[in-house]
Formats: structure tokens, C-alpha cells, sequence
């Protein structure tokens, strides 16, 4: 699975503390589980706690979220390095995770990838000068029928064409989220 | 156009709101199933009906809820698994996002069924937007009586929760799917105890695909009887493939069981042939983790029978020369595919989301990737292709889960289909970076 290890050097510099409003949807989705069963959210609220401290989990935010879960934080570090959709580094505002995986490379994602990466001078796994984007792979993400593929946030972006590709990143660069 | 039952309307704009899905007659399976059958009687219609997991396993899903323990005083559990991440399905999506009250409806029937009053879907984190529409469509359904207490005043109590992962393909094989919606890391469990005695939080638990719970509509609806009579033989009902690869109209198409395989392919409701009017290769029928099959092996049997979409007649000829209905992932490899490099995409695929417990299976998928990668780069030697075998069969049978089985599978059988192609890569290094083994054998032919 993904890094087993937490780059320690790299911190948020005050606790994250989530607004009123998240620590109620926070606290809701741990009553939504039968009592005593509210680690079942912890997934889901690191997802919340990643789109709320700068798109990753820092070693203060995966503390931040135990104390609130009332759990150690070793169980918030073992499950935050288990899934491969959970940031442990900073990334750029937007991270482009291209899917590789044998449908959309029989129709050319190798090819995005490498188009991307030219595009915008970086590699996969690094972020752009400018700290906008950060290129990823990803494995399957279930858009091989609409291949090839990238995902940015909650949007899958397919049929991607180099053409399409200059648009996402247009459109993005002016802070508009593509169709 | 073939039979259409789950994806009937999927068309009706709005199909996706609880009014326009109601009025197009959603729904009356839970009427039916609360107010005139008991639970026992939901179950064996199921059972008549013969549907079978459409996961990808195949498992009668009528059995499976036959042996769900049913301890006094202790809570039952039914878990939709949406943790859709076989490479090449990509079904269950469209199902969800298209039409998420069907979903919803197969959750409260099979509940009944099971005598669940807490139920959950797991969908991959991936599908966030989607986990969204379902909740949307819970809310509505929740508002109109048809969830929470005392549904339709039958006296039956239900709560339906959606929770997602965070992407790993683990947590579509089912004890590990469990551990996930605990909020620990997706090892799978050793089984015995399974899900169906010890399950979520220590319950009695039955875990069901996306497809499988929507199929419980129309049996409930029609009767497992009628349903029973769409397909062919044991592979009864409509089955839902996902269609990729070098295909002019792929997509996800719902066929009658029975069809046959040259019809879907070429066919002009279906995926209308081989895109750039080239020819076919190679086809995996049914998610990554089935055997390829060479073009020959696809459209007929090594009888020369006609290859029918069905569990039966895709694994005809076992893993000698025939492959696996799966998840209905089909992906379809033109001419110009190189079978290495596909190979080598598959392993590197498993290596990636191998949970890590067992070792044959951490060890074993990690070196088939690079053994393949060398392979594929021009570094490898002939007896590279023996020691894949030999990985293959220290991973075979020996992990606690089936992952390692999917990741060795599928280098077997491309070893098998494709030796030639394997060390034409040894034996002509140079070429086999510039050009493809298949437009070589059609410019020397």
C-alpha cells in the first residue's frame, strides 16, 4: 500500500481546529454508528480533515482528529497510511491523480502522463513551480469505459485528449472547475 | 436491444429523484415485500431466482443469505460492498449514479429479508460525488417513509448509512471491506468465523455487490421464478458488463445471460467491433484478475462452440483455454496491445494493493512486477518466464485472501496464451522496444 512512513519534517505550524459547523457534521457522522462503534467514521472524517487543513494530514491534524474521535493517534496514523487517497506531504492546490492501470493504458494514459508532466515541468510525484498542481498516478479509479482518465478532487475528468488536457489546466489556472 | 431490467430506465430524466423514480413504479417491491411476504418468504424467492454475486465470485446470493446466523438478542447486518476497484468494472457506478433509489430499494427489501435494522454501503472514496447522490437519495426515501421506524406502518425499523474508503482494492474482498467500515486498516480476516456467523463489530453480517442487491427488485417484483427464466441455464437474469479497452462503443451495457460473446463484441447494440476497424488480440472477459484469452479462445470454445456471455460457457475449458464471467469487466486489447506490457501493468496493479499481511502475497506480487518490468524493458532472460511460473504457484493458495490468487492467475494465463510474445521480448530486445509483436507477425505474414 502506500508510504508507511510520516515525513516528520514537514508540519502544520498551529493545531488544526475545526469551524462550529464541521465539528457538528464530525460529531453526527460518530453518533450516526451504535455507541461505542464511532471509530467506523474515521475514514470519512479524514477525508473531511484533509479538504479542511490544506488537502493533506499532517501528524497535528491526525492527533487534532483522535482527541476529537477520543481514540490513540497511533489507530488515526495506521489507517491514514493504509489508503492511498490520503495525502501525508503537502501538495499543490490541485493534485491531478491520473489513472494507469491496463484499460486506460490501451488507450493511451501513458501518453497524459507524460503530456501532463511536459506541460506543466514536473514529474509524477512532484508539484508545479508555481504550487498549483501536483501530478499523481492512481490505479483503477472505474473510468475505464471513458478512458483515459484523471481525477481532481471529487471530479473525474475522461476522454482525455492532449487538447482536453490544455483546457482542464486552463480552466483550473483561472480557478473554475472544468465541466 | 436485449432485455433491460436494472438499467430499464435509466433514461427518464430525473430517474435519480425519489418522485420521478416512485412514479415510475419504484418501490413496490418494499410495499410487497413489507406488507405481504415475511422475510423468510423474500429469501427464497431470492433463492428460486438463482442470481448469483455479482461481484465477481459468483456465489448463489439466496445461499449466502441462508447462512446468515440468527442468535437471539444479537444485531444482523447487511453491508453493500460499491467498493467497485476491479480494474475494467466500472458498473456499478453508472447504477448508483444513474439510478440510486434502485440501490436503495434492493437495501431495504434484502434488509427485510435478512432481518437487518442497520444497514450500510461501502463505496470506494473515489466515488465521493456518488456517495453524495446516495445520501440525497436515502434522505428523500427517509422523508417518504420508506426508511426509519415503523416503514409503511409494518412494524420493521431501518437505518441506512453510506460510509466510504479511502482507496485501497483490498476492501472490495469482504472481511477486509468489514475492518475498513470499523476504521482500521483493510487486512483481511482469517476465515472461519465468516462475515455470515462473525462479521461487522462481531454480528452476524452478509456483504452483497451493488448489482446483486439492485437485482433483488424485480425478483421481489416479478418473482424469483420469472427472473429465473432470463438467461441461460445456471446464469439466470440480466448481468451488467462494463466494456473497455480498444472497442468503438464501449461502456456499460446490461445483456440477457445467454448472449453470445461475438454478439457483444461486434454487435450494433453493443460494442460495435474492434475500434479503428482493427482486429482483436486478446479479451479479458471479466475483470483484471481473470485469464486472458488469445482472439481464438474469445469467440468460440476450443470445442468451436460459440462462446456465450455466461458463467458456465466463459469458463468452458477451465483455465486451459477458457477464463471467468468475473466482475463482467471486459477488456478488449487491438492488434497493436503488447501482452507483456499489459502483464506487466496488471502485476505492478496487485503489487500496489496488496494489503501486506500475508507474504507470499506482499513478496510474491512485488517480484512478479519487477521479473515482468525486466521483461518488458529489455532486461529480462528466458528463464525469467519460468520464474514467474514458479512465483505464481508459492503464491497460489497460500494467502488469506484471494488477492494473491487474482495477481497470479493472470500471469499464468498470459504465460499460456502468449509464451511466444514473452521470448520474442528475451530474443529480439531491441525490436521488442521499438515495435509491437503482433504488427511484427503481420509484416512478416
Amino acid at each position: 500500500m502506500g508510504s508507511a512512513h510520516v515525513d516528520l519534517s514537514k508540519r502544520h505550524s498551529e493545531k488544526p481546529s475545526f469551524s462550529a459547523d464541521k465539528l457538528a457534521e464530525v460529531k453526527a457522522l460518530m453518533e450516526s454508528y451504535p455507541e461505542g462503534k464511532h471509530k467506523s467514521a474515521l475514514i470519512r472524517i479524514l477525508h473531511i480533515a484533509e479538504d479542511e487543513f490544506g488537502g493533506w494530514l499532517s501528524i497535528e491534524t491526525m492527533d487534532y482528529v483522535a482527541e476529537i474521535m477520543n481514540i490513540q493517534p497511533i489507530e488515526v496514523y495506521e489507517v491514514a497510511t493504509f489508503y492511498t487517497m490520503f495525502n501525508l506531504e503537502p501538495t499543490g492546490k490541485y493534485v491531478f491523480e491520473v489513472c494507469r492501470t491496463g484499460p486506460c493504458m490501451l488507450v493511451g494514459s501513458d501518453n497524459i502522463i507524460e503530456y501532463i508532466g511536459e506541460k506543466l515541468n514536473i514529474k509524477v510525484g512532484e508539484t508545479s513551480a508555481d504550487g498549483m498542481f501536483t501530478l499523481k498516478t492512481a490505479e483503477c479509479l472505474g473510468a475505464c469505459g471513458y478512458a483515459p482518465m484523471l481525477q481532481c478532487g471529487k471530479k473525474f475528468h475522461e476522454h482525455l485528449t492532449k487538447e482536453r488536457v490544455d483546457e482542464i489546466i486552463a480552466s483550473y489556472r483561472e480557478g473554475k472547475v472544468p465541466n | 436491444m436485449g432485455r433491460r431490467i436494472l438499467l430499464e430506465n435509466d433514461h427518464i430524466p430525473g430517474i435519480e429523484t425519489f418522485d420521478v423514480y416512485r412514479k415510475h413504479g419504484g418501490y413496490r417491491s418494499v410495499e410487497k415485500a413489507l406488507k405481504k411476504m415475511s422475510p423468510q418468504e423474500v429469501v427464497e424467492e431470492v433463492q428460486k431466482s438463482g442470481l448469483r454475486g455479482r461481484g465477481g465470485a459468483g456465489f448463489p446470493t439466496g445461499m449466502k443469505w441462508s447462512f446468515l446466523a440468527k442468535p437471539e438478542g444479537v444485531p444482523r447486518y447487511l453491508l453493500c460492498n460499491a467498493d467497485e476497484s476491479e480494474p475494467g468494472t466500472f458498473k456499478d457506478r453508472y447504477l448508483m449514479e444513474k439510478n440510486p433509489h434502485l440501490l436503495i430499494e434492493g437495501m431495504i427489501v434484502s434488509s427485510y429479508a435478512l432481518g437487518a435494522n442497520q444497514s450500510y454501503i461501502y463505496i470506494r472514496g473515489e466515488y465521493m460525488w456518488i456517495l453524495e447522490i446516495l445520501e440525497k437519495a436515502i434522505a428523500e426515501a427517509k422523508a417518504a417513509g420508506f426508511l426509519g421506524k415503523n416503514i409503511l406502518g409494518s412494524g420493521y425499523d431501518l437505518e441506512l448509512g453510506v460510509a466510504p474508503g479511502g482507496g485501497a482494492y483490498i476492501c472490495g474482498e469482504e472481511t477486509a471491506l468489514i475492518e475498513s467500515l470499523e476504521g482500521k486498516r483493510g487486512n483481511p480476516r482469517m476465515k472461519p468465523p465468516f462475515p455470515a456467523v462473525k462479521g461487522l463489530w462481531g454480528c452476524p453480517t452478509v456483504v452483497n455487490n451493488v448489482e446483486s442487491i439492485a437485482a433483488v427488485v424485480p425478483i421481489v417484483n416479478d418473482g424469483g421464478e420469472e427472473y429465473a427464466k432470463i438467461g441461460i441455464g445456471k446464469s439466470t437474469g440480466t448481468k451488467l458488463i462494463s466494456a473497455s479497452g480498444n472497442l468503438v462503443r464501449p461502456g456499460v451495457y446490461e445483456i440477457e445471460m445467454g448472449i453470445t460473446v461475438e454478439e457483444f463484441i461486434y454487435g450494433d447494440d453493443y460494442c460495435r467491433g474492434i475500434a479503428y476497424n482493427k482486429k482483436m488480440k486478446a479479451c479479458v472477459p471479466g475483470g483484471s484478475s481473470v485469464p486472458i484469452l488469445p482472439a481464438h479462445l474469445v469467440t468460440k470454445t476450443a470445442a468451436g462452440e460459440d462462446r456465450l456471455m455466461s458463467y458456465e460457457s466463459l469458463a468452458d475449458g477451465g483455465f486451459a483455454s477458457g477464463s471467468m464471467l468475473g466482475s463482467g469487466g471486459f477488456i478488449v486489447f487491438d492488434e497493436d496491445q503488447c501482452i507483456v506490457r499489459n502483464t506487466w501493468n496488471f502485476a505492478r496493479f496487485y503489487a500496489h494493493e496488496s494489503c501486506g499481511q500475508c507474504s507470499p502475497c506482499r513478496e510474491g506480487t512485488g517480484w512478479m512486477e519487477k521479473v515482468l518490468y525486466r521483461l518488458e524493458h529489455g532486461t529480462g532472460n528466458l528463464h525469467d518466464i519460468d520464474l514467474l511460473a514458479e512465483i505464481n504457484k508459492k503464491i497460489e493458495g497460500n494467502t488469506i485472501c484471494p488477492l494473491g490468487d487474482a495477481a497470479a492467475w493472470p500471469v499464468a494465463a498470459a504465460i499460456r496464451h502468449f509464451r511466444e510474445e514473452f521470448e520474442w521480448h528475451v530474443t529480439n530486445r531491441d525490436e521488442a522496444q521499438r515495435k509491437n509483436y503482433g504488427l511484427l507477425k503481420e509484416s512478416v505474414a
